[in-house]
């Protein structure tokens, strides 16, 4: 997977772009373990998030699960695209499945998510 | 990382562990809540056919000559009148501070050769431990056995449009017929997969099918065989996540959710279970009086044009008021909408209502539908 990305323990991750923003989405781990995916809320544009605020919903057959801001910031663009398009989570989680974009308050609040290797072996501690 | 080293196993258990099942704890037993898609699941078990694993529920015999007079004193569904190899769903209350201990099956499997009927109870498996205790807490000095085969048998479920067709070509030419003109709510004994078995022409779908009761030693062997010859035919295994999801779509109550220990059995629409005809058995002055009045909410189907779910415990309003309770609710995979069952007051449970139901600090509109929200269509003629 892509040295870029970031994850947070509640399974979202987290990529820097160009400008100083960040996009946010759900971990393939996430996705699969929450399966049956029917329903999505997303936060309005100009939100004010702070780092573990929930900023949306994503609801499968058995239940409904916050989705958490990684860093603290303002959501600046959020995937239309994806509510009526739940699919695109599973098969593309790291690209068009991206859920929000954010300008964080702080540029380095993102340093201190967990990496690929060790939201790896998070998983793999979470799976038995 | 759960810690399921206390719980109950099924003879099925290591099959479904086996095979991808999501194991959780329900009511005490390590079972699966779905292989891959609750979806898929549902929708296989509404075009073909779905198998569940259906052991965990609880499985009683009452045997003696006393067993008919015994139970007609205690359950709330008259027993005496009841035929050799039928079923009917009844009501268990008692005179416990826990009211109405469960919601069962109560079959005539057979007489003996000295006609004594052979009486099966299949009750939740939540419930289990403490029916079984006030039934042998209610037990007479002598003529009556109360027998608890749960651990020794495991009970499959196969529903679906292609259920008995699929169950019969495990059988032999004579036992296929048989079980092909099993009426509804009717038992039969067989042999399937090669193995001795009860069946009955009952389920939790909302389809037609069988719920299949073999020995706990033979259990997997049944159950591969008919999972072998149904794969090709779209079975699949379904977990108690799309036995849920079926059960609501067919609009039957699951106890400790429609149904609880001070439930009005009229309010909710199982009425048929309460016989009182004058007869005395545990609550039956209590049933007798809310037959006779007007319950205050009754239950009814709410449909969402949303797929946004209500859940067990969101609150229904009218305009500002609030109206009742969500007593259970999820995405409909055969309607793609979300469907509820709540409990409302009886003048707002005309079909067609406008109501709103707090779903997470937001109101989503509803309306009031007739129950069940899906049913099935009439089997054509046999091929």
């Amino acid at each position: 997977m892509a040295a870029d990305l970031k994850f947070a323990k509640s399974h979202e991750w987290l990529r820097p772009e160009a400008g100083g923003l960040v996009t946010v989405g759900i971990s393939s781990y996430a996705v699969e373990a929450l399966t049956d995916l029917v329903f999505m809320q997303l936060p309005a544009v100009g939100k004010k998030v702070k780092a573990g605020e929930s900023i949306g919903e994503i609801e499968s057959v058995k239940a409904v699960s916050d989705i958490y801001a990684p860093v603290s910031g303002e959501v600046v663009e959020v995937n239309t695209a994806l509510p009526s398009h739940l699919e695109t989570l599973g098969k593309d989680p790291y690209g068009d499945g991206w859920i929000v974009r954010i300008r964080p308050d702080n540029p380095h609040e993102a340093d201190q998510l967990l990496n690929q290797a060790a939201y790896d072996a998070l998983v793999a501690g979470q799976s038995h | 990382m759960e810690e399921h080293s206390a719980l109950l196993e099924t003879p099925l258990c290591r099959w479904h562990e086996a095979h991808g099942g999501r194991m959780v704890d329900f009511a005490g037993w390590k079972m699966p809540v779905q292989y891959a898609s609750i979806v898929d699941e549902h929708l296989a078990t509404r075009q073909a056919a779905g198998m569940f694993d259906v052991s965990h529920m609880g499985r009683l015999s009452i045997e003696g000559p006393q067993s008919l007079v015994w139970l007609e004193s205690l359950l709330t569904r008259r027993v005496t009148g009841i035929e050799p190899g039928r079923v009917r769903y009844t009501l268990i209350a008692s005179t416990l501070p826990a009211a109405i201990l469960d919601d069962a099956l109560v079959s005539r499997d057979r007489d003996a050769p000295d006609g004594t009927p052979c009486m099966g109870l299949v009750v939740n498996a939540s419930n289990r431990p403490r029916v079984v205790a006030w039934l042998r807490s209610q037990l007479p000095a002598s003529g009556v056995r109360l027998s608890d085969h749960t651990a020794s048998t495991a009970m499959i479920a196969v529903q679906g449009p292609l259920a008995i067709s699929l169950v019969g070509s495990l059988c032999s030419p004579g036992d296929a017929a048989r079980i092909a003109a099993l009426g509804n709510y009717s038992a039969t004994s067989a042999t399937v997969a090669g193995q001795p078995a009860a069946l009955s022409r009952t389920g939790y779908t909302g389809e037609d099918g069988v719920e299949i009761v073999v020995a706990a030693a033979v259990a997997e062997q049944v159950w591969n065989d008919i999972h072998t010859a149904g794969v090709p035919r779209g079975l699949k295994a379904c977990g108690l996540g799309a036995r849920d999801t079926l059960r609501l779509e067919a609009g039957m109550p699951l106890y400790g959710h429609e149904l609880r220990e001070e439930s009005d059995p009229f309010a909710i629409g199982l009425g048929l279970a309460i016989q009182l005809d004058g007869r005395s058995f545990p609550r039956s002055d209590i049933f007798a009086a809310q037959k006779a009045g007007q319950p205050a909410r009754v239950r009814v189907g709410l449909e969402f044009d949303s797929k946004r779910s209500a859940r067990e415990g969101n609150s229904v309003w009218d305009g500002q008021r609030e109206v009742g309770i969500v007593t259970s609710g999820s995405f409909s995979p055969t309607l793609g909408k979300a469907v509820a069952m709540a409990m409302v007051d009886e003048k707002l449970a005309a079909a067609g209502t406008s109501l709103d139901v707090l779903i997470r600090d937001t109101r989503q509109a509803a309306r009031v539908v007739p129950l069940p929200f899906y049913r099935r269509r009439k089997p054509t003629a046999q091929a």
